[in-house]
Parts: structure tokens; sequence; C-alpha cells
């Protein structure tokens, strides 16, 4: 019986990594919720946006570390995220301008402008494969750990370490801002009041005189701050390869439905439920277990539920009993 | 009559673009093209169904091809017999187990009263029921996979011919689709879509991973294609060598020039006879209904008509003709490479194919199928010619240069991306639109 080097072995390898990938589902989760409650589609493209907005950061650390610039123990990507949401916005509102604003204007059913987000996913896709080519990028740099496992074995004493990533921390802290910054300025301005009130009742917004197109903007330069910094933040923790992004569409879309679409604090449970389900189910919990079993009980096997393989079929379990059981998620969204 | 005139005239067009690829470049690549653009065409078939007649978006399609390439292995490839002997059974007891706690909590759930006796009894069975079946299934398969992996280290097949196996492929998807229509259906268009995307992932997941089954990603090579002949075989017959040579073609182009037309006339024989039965199925009352429930689900709901029953039904004949072109692919590419499965190239891909041709109009799909797919493969060259051209200025070393002519081979996605946007756009209802 060994409690604390259990719990120690728990955070490192599932708590703080599910918590770190959570934050990452959640702002990615927020953009497809924002998308969907103000321009009530599914936007397909979301994952090549993030990818996109990864890039165009990425393309700028590289000029920076060029010219020398740092920030010393943090990566350098952080003085170029600003540069990398601007592009992205631009990019956006681009491609809103040239594609969608035509079958808003003919107000089109949902399920086309779903097929048309699906050919910007296919352009967005080929522009970041164009620029940056499909292998593994790695633009981390700075200090790599806030506490490494070995530090804190010698502070400690215990036997099991505990690493706690530089990109995790900042992850989390990220996330934390940012979601503090959305919501106060969801509730708290006055553009944010009306992008609420035309996800709502987009009648009764355009008759007290709120401007459509301002709204919609607006929400396209959110969406490409949210899917920028996750992407970043993804991008920093694991590494950056065009066609994971790609795949994230599934849990960032799960984490979205199984908080309810449209509500942005679903977006954030959701993305967390996913998260720490995956890591759960996939964690090969025989170390863990093994500190806790009484002597001589230890497992031989690697008590791992799935292999990692299998971390779809886990969002996509779950979305299935949020569908069938609670079908407009857990915070209430939108649909039916 | 006009409409007739047009969709000749498209048709038309397109084979004399591959015709003109023969011309050029070569037959072999043009009969390529129309093979895949006849399965292409099939698929897109399947995708027509679900979304033209009955409006249901289903962008799992890579996993129904992928399951008919299953089929193909398992129906065609000969058993291994040690490898039966090791585990298969007890492999077979594990599932059967498995389908049976996730059968038993169904019907727990439908029986028992609302309440927490009810939860409690589903959760116990599920956890129980899944510590069994990795009981039972996980040394059953690290036996199989220790019989000879390198050269199998799975179970193999049934050894029987493979035109067995295209039905089976079809019937394999219709199977899957039946559990996502059961769960998905009746839900909101955009969740059919989410459902169907997971849905496919986890089958390309099971196949690379679940080596007894389908060899993973050592892939499963060596396909028989019994009807079709074999290039070294003809090669080797005299007759066929002699009677080449007197014709003027060289022995070796021309076996695979003929192995090429085989596949040719029987995905061709196959297609005939789902264009003949979709256009019957379209216009009777049945097609009739289809299209009323798509139109306005409230309306024909409200005349009596089973909305969700017959979405399921449909989605099922869409998937289960998707699953028989998968298992057509593997015919002819003689091998399952799960690997290879991309969710751009085998769903996303096949999309455009049908808004581009026009859904809701079968002759339109199969046009989509092969203009798409012709303009897949000759867009490569296309854009590196077109790199060529641009970067023939440039100083020879320079890192810009060097890094177009690179990426020209990404050219498609933004090819393909563009050319969904325009049709959208300037021609929603397709190249052929529903009448």
């Amino acid at each position: 019986m060994d409690p604390i080097n259990a719990i120690v072995a728990l955070l490192n390898f599932v708590i703080i990594p599910a918590t770190a990938y959570g934050a990452q589902l959640a702002l990615g989760a927020l953009g497809v919720t924002l998308i969907y409650g103000i321009l009530r589609f599914s936007n397909f493209a979301h994952g090549d946006t993030m990818a996109f907005g990864a890039m165009c950061t990425i393309l700028v650390t590289w000029l920076f570390q060029g010219w020398g610039l740092s920030l010393g123990v943090l990566p350098t990507a952080l003085l170029a995220l600003p540069f990398g949401i601007a592009g992205t916005a631009l990019l956006l509102i681009g491609t809103d301008r040239a594609v969608y604003r035509f079958y808003r204007k003919q107000k089109a059913a949902p399920v086309i402008l779903v097929i048309v987000s699906m050919g910007v996913m296919f352009i967005m896709n080929g522009l970041v494969r164009f620029i940056i080519g499909v292998d593994d990028q790695n633009f981390l740099d700075g200090e790599r750990f806030i506490i490494s496992a070995r530090t804190f074995r010698e502070m400690t004493g215990l036997q099991e370490g505990l690493a706690f990533k530089t990109s995790q921390g900042l992850t989390i802290v990220t996330a934390v801002m940012v979601v503090a910054a959305l919501f106060w300025f969801l509730n708290r301005t006055r553009t944010g009041k009306s992008m609420r009130a035309f996800s709502d009742n987009e009648d009764l917004a355009l008759l007290s005189g709120i401007n459509p197109e301002k709204v919609v903007t607006y929400t396209w330069i959110i969406v490409a701050g949210l899917a920028t910094i996750a992407g970043v933040l993804y991008g920093l923790d694991k590494s950056f390869k065009p066609f994971t992004y790609f795949q994230l569409l599934l849990p960032i879309f799960a984490s979205a439905i199984v908080g309810g679409l449209g509500s942005p604090l679903g977006a954030i449970a959701g993305g967390f439920v996913i998260a720490f389900s995956e890591i759960t189910v996939t964690y090969a919990f025989k170390k863990v277990l093994g500190y806790l079993a009484p002597g001589g009980w230890e497992p031989d096997s690697l008590v791992q539920l799935l292999s990692t393989d299998y971390k779809f079929a886990v969002s996509f379990g779950i979305l299935i009993i949020v569908l069938l059981f609670k079908p407009t998620g857990l915070f209430k969204g939108k649909s039916v | 009559m006009t409409h007739q005139i047009r969709a000749i005239g498209m048709f038309v067009a397109v084979f004399g673009l591959i015709a003109i690829t023969g011309q050029t470049s070569s037959w072999n690549v043009a009969l390529g093209i129309i093979n895949m653009g006849l399965i292409s065409a099939i698929m897109a078939l399947g995708v027509n169904m679900q979304w033209g007649y009955a409006g249901l978006f289903n962008i799992g399609v890579m996993g129904f091809v992928a399951l008919g390439g299953l089929g193909a292995v398992i129906v065609s490839m000969p058993p291994v017999n040690e490898a039966w002997a090791a585990g298969g059974l007890r492999v077979l007891l594990a599932l059967v187990v498995g389908a049976g706690t996730i059968i038993g909590a169904i019907m727990l759930w439908k029986r028992m009263d609302h309440g927490k006796a009810r939860g409690l009894a589903i959760v116990v069975l599920l956890v129980a029921g899944f510590f069994l079946f990795r009981y039972i299934f996980d040394p059953a398969v690290d036996a199989i996979e220790a019989v000879n992996p390198a050269g199998t280290g799975y179970l193999g097949g049934l050894g029987l011919p493979i035109l067995f196996a295209w039905p089976v492929g079809g019937v394999l998807a219709a199977g899957a689709a039946w559990i996502v229509g059961k769960t998905a259906l009746g839900l909101r268009s955009d969740y059919l879509a989410i459902a169907t995307l997971g849905i496919a992932e986890i089958i390309i997941a099971v196949l690379k991973n679940e080596d007894w089954l389908s060899r993973g990603v050592k892939n499963v090579v060596g396909v028989p294609r019994s009807p079709v002949p074999f290039e070294i075989d003809l090669q080797n017959m005299a007759g066929f060598v002699t009677t080449m040579r007197d014709w003027g073609f060289d022995p070796v182009i021309a076996s695979s020039i003929v192995v090429k037309l085989c596949y040719a006339t029987l995905f061709t024989a196959v297609l005939l006879l789902l264009i003949w039965a979709s256009q019957m199925a379209l216009n009777s009352p049945w097609g009739r209904m289809m299209r009323a429930i798509r139109d306005n689900e409230v309306a024909a709901e409200a005349m009596g008509k089973d909305v969700t029953g017959r979405h399921l039904q449909i989605f099922i004949l869409g998937s289960a003709i998707c699953g028989l072109a998968g298992a057509m692919m593997v015919t002819l590419d003689g091998q399952l490479t799960p690997g290879s499965y991309q969710p751009l190239r085998f769903t996303f891909l096949v999309w455009v194919m049908v808004i581009v041709g026009g859904s809701g109009n079968n002759w339109g799909a199969v046009l989509g199928g092969f203009l798409i797919w012709f303009l897949w493969v000759q867009v490569e060259p296309i854009g590196l010619w077109l790199m060529d051209t641009i970067t023939a200025g440039m100083a020879d070393g320079s890192a810009l240069k060097a890094h177009l002519l690179e990426s020209a081979a990404h050219m498609r996605l933004l090819t393909m991306g563009l050319i969904l946007l325009l049709v959208l756009r300037f021609s929603p209802r397709g190249l052929i639109p529903e009448r």
C-alpha cells in the first residue's frame, strides 16, 4: 500500500495531461459552438482553421527566432500568437465574404452550409499542406518543464516522478484567461450582448436594430482567436501535424454536442468530459493499482480498458450515450 | 429531350477527356482511370441514394467502403488452419459474449421499470460482460497472432471465389449501417453526420489494430481475383503472346491492358445493374415517397409515412452499395491496406462527386464519379506542369522554387474544394440536375 505514490502517478499520467487536453478541446469546441449559435451551421472546416492558425503562428515564430527574439523561459510562439490570430481572422472574414455570405443572404438550409464548409475544409487543408507541408513541425522553445520528473523525485524523495510541462501549464493558464475574457465579452459588452441576442432570436435582434453583418464579422474574429489559440496550444503540447488537426474534428464536435451545441458553458464542460474519459479509458492502470493493492495482489496485466488506438471510440461512445439519453446535451443547447 | 442530350453530351465529354489521356500518355493509365471511375461511380450511387433521395447526411462513407474491403478478405482469402486451431473458436465465443452483453443491456433497458435498479443492473451487466469478453478474447488473439506473424498471423478467410465477396461486403456495411441508423437516425441531420464520421474512424481503427482479423497495418496482400487472369499467366500463354505479336502489340503491355479490360467489363456489368435498379426504385411509388419525405418530412408523416423507418431502410441500402464498391476496390487492388483509408479521399471526395454530378440524379452521380476521379488523378501532373511554368524564370536552387515544385502534389485538395464551391455557387443542382 502506497497511496501517495499512486496519487502522484495518477496526477502525472492522467489528471495533468487530461486537464491540458480538455482545455484544448474546450477552446476548439467553443469556436464550433459559437459558429453554430450565430451562423447556425456545423462548421466542418474548424479543425483545418485550427491548423491554419497554428501554421501562421509557426511561420511568425520562425521569423522571430531568426531575428533572435525570444521570451526567455516561455515559448516564442506566444509572441507570434497575435499575428497568427490576425492572419486567421483575415482568412475567415475573407471566406465569409467570398463564400458563406451568399448562402446567408439566400437563407439556405443549414445542411447546405455544412456542405459548403466541406468545400472550405478542402481548400484550407490544401492551403496548409501547400504552405508548410504534411510533416511534423516542432516549434516549442524556452524551458520545457515547470517541474521535471527528476527534480520532483529529488525534492520529495518519492519513487514516482511528476512531470509538469511548460506547455501544459501554459495551456491551462491561457485557457482560463481566454474563457474569462470571452464570457466577460459576451455578458458585459454591447457587441457581446448583441451577439447573444442574435443567437437567441434572430428576428427580434434584427428588429431591435442589430446589424447582422457586424455580429457575423465579430463572431469570425472571435472564432479565429479561439481556433488559433487552441491550435497553437495543441501544437506546443503535442506537435504540429496538419492531419492530426483534421482528426481533432471528432472529439471537438463530440465536446460541443455533449455540452449542448450553442452553449459556451457546455462546450467547456464537454471538452473536459471527453478528454478525461478518453485518457482514463485508454490509460494502463497497472502502476497505480500496483501502489494501491496490498502486497502480493498487484495486477499482472496492464489493466487498460481499451488500447490508445481506440480513443476515437471513447469520444464516440460518450457522444452516442448523450445523444440517446439527453439529446440537447448536458447544458441544454439549442438543438433538438 | 434537351435534358437527355445535355446529359449524353456531358458523358461524351468526360470519356473524351479520358480518351485524350489514353492517346497522349498511355491506355494503361486511361483504363486505370476508368476502372477506379467505375468503382467511384458505384460509391457515388450509394451516397446519392442517401443524400439525393432521402436527404441523409452520411460522412462515414470511408468506413463502409473499408468494411466492404474486409468482406473481400474474409470471403476470399484461404483460411489459416493453425490460427483457427489456436484460437479461432475462442475469438468467436468472445464476440458472441460481447454482442450478448450489449443485447442483454438493451433488453434490460426495455423490460425493467424506470429507476435506480435498472441503471444498476445494466452497469453491472456491462462491466461483467466486458471483463468476461476480455478474459476470453485477449489470450485467443495472442494465440492467433503468434501463428507465423510475418506471413499470416490472422484467421484468414473462407477461401471462396471473390465474386461472392462483393455482396458479402455489402452485407457487412449494411450491418454497420443498421447499428448507426438505429441510434442516430431521427435526430438532427448534423448528429447523423457526426455519428457516421465517428463510426468510420472506429472501423478504420479496428482494421488497423485487430491483427487477428485483418492483419492490421501489415496489410493483406494477394487477394485472389479468380475470374480475372493474372498478367504473368497471360504472358506465359504461348497463344496469347503470338496473337498479340501478330496484332502488333507488345505482349507485356497487352497483358495488363487485357486484365484491366476484364475488370472494366465486370465492373460495368455491376454498375449497369445498379443503375437499372436505382432508376426503377426512384421512379416507383417507393421512390416518390422517398422524395416526398425528403422535401417535407412533416407533411409525409402526416400522410402516414413512417419517416424514420424509411430513412433507416435507405441508409442501409446506400451503405450496402458503398460496401460493395469497397469489396470491388480490394479485388481490383489485390490487397487490403487499412492504413490507406483517408477520410478526405474516401468520404469527402465521394461527396464532391455526388454534388458536382447532381444530387438526386443517378446518372449525375455516375458522371460525377468519372469526372472527379479523372480530375483527382490528373490534377497532380497538371499542377506540376503549372508549377514548372511558374518557376521557369526563377533561379535554380532558390528555396521558393524548390518549395513550389514540392508542393504541387497538394494542389489536389485545393482544386477539389474549389470545384465543390464553384458548383455549389453557380450550379447548385449539379451538372445533370434532378428533374
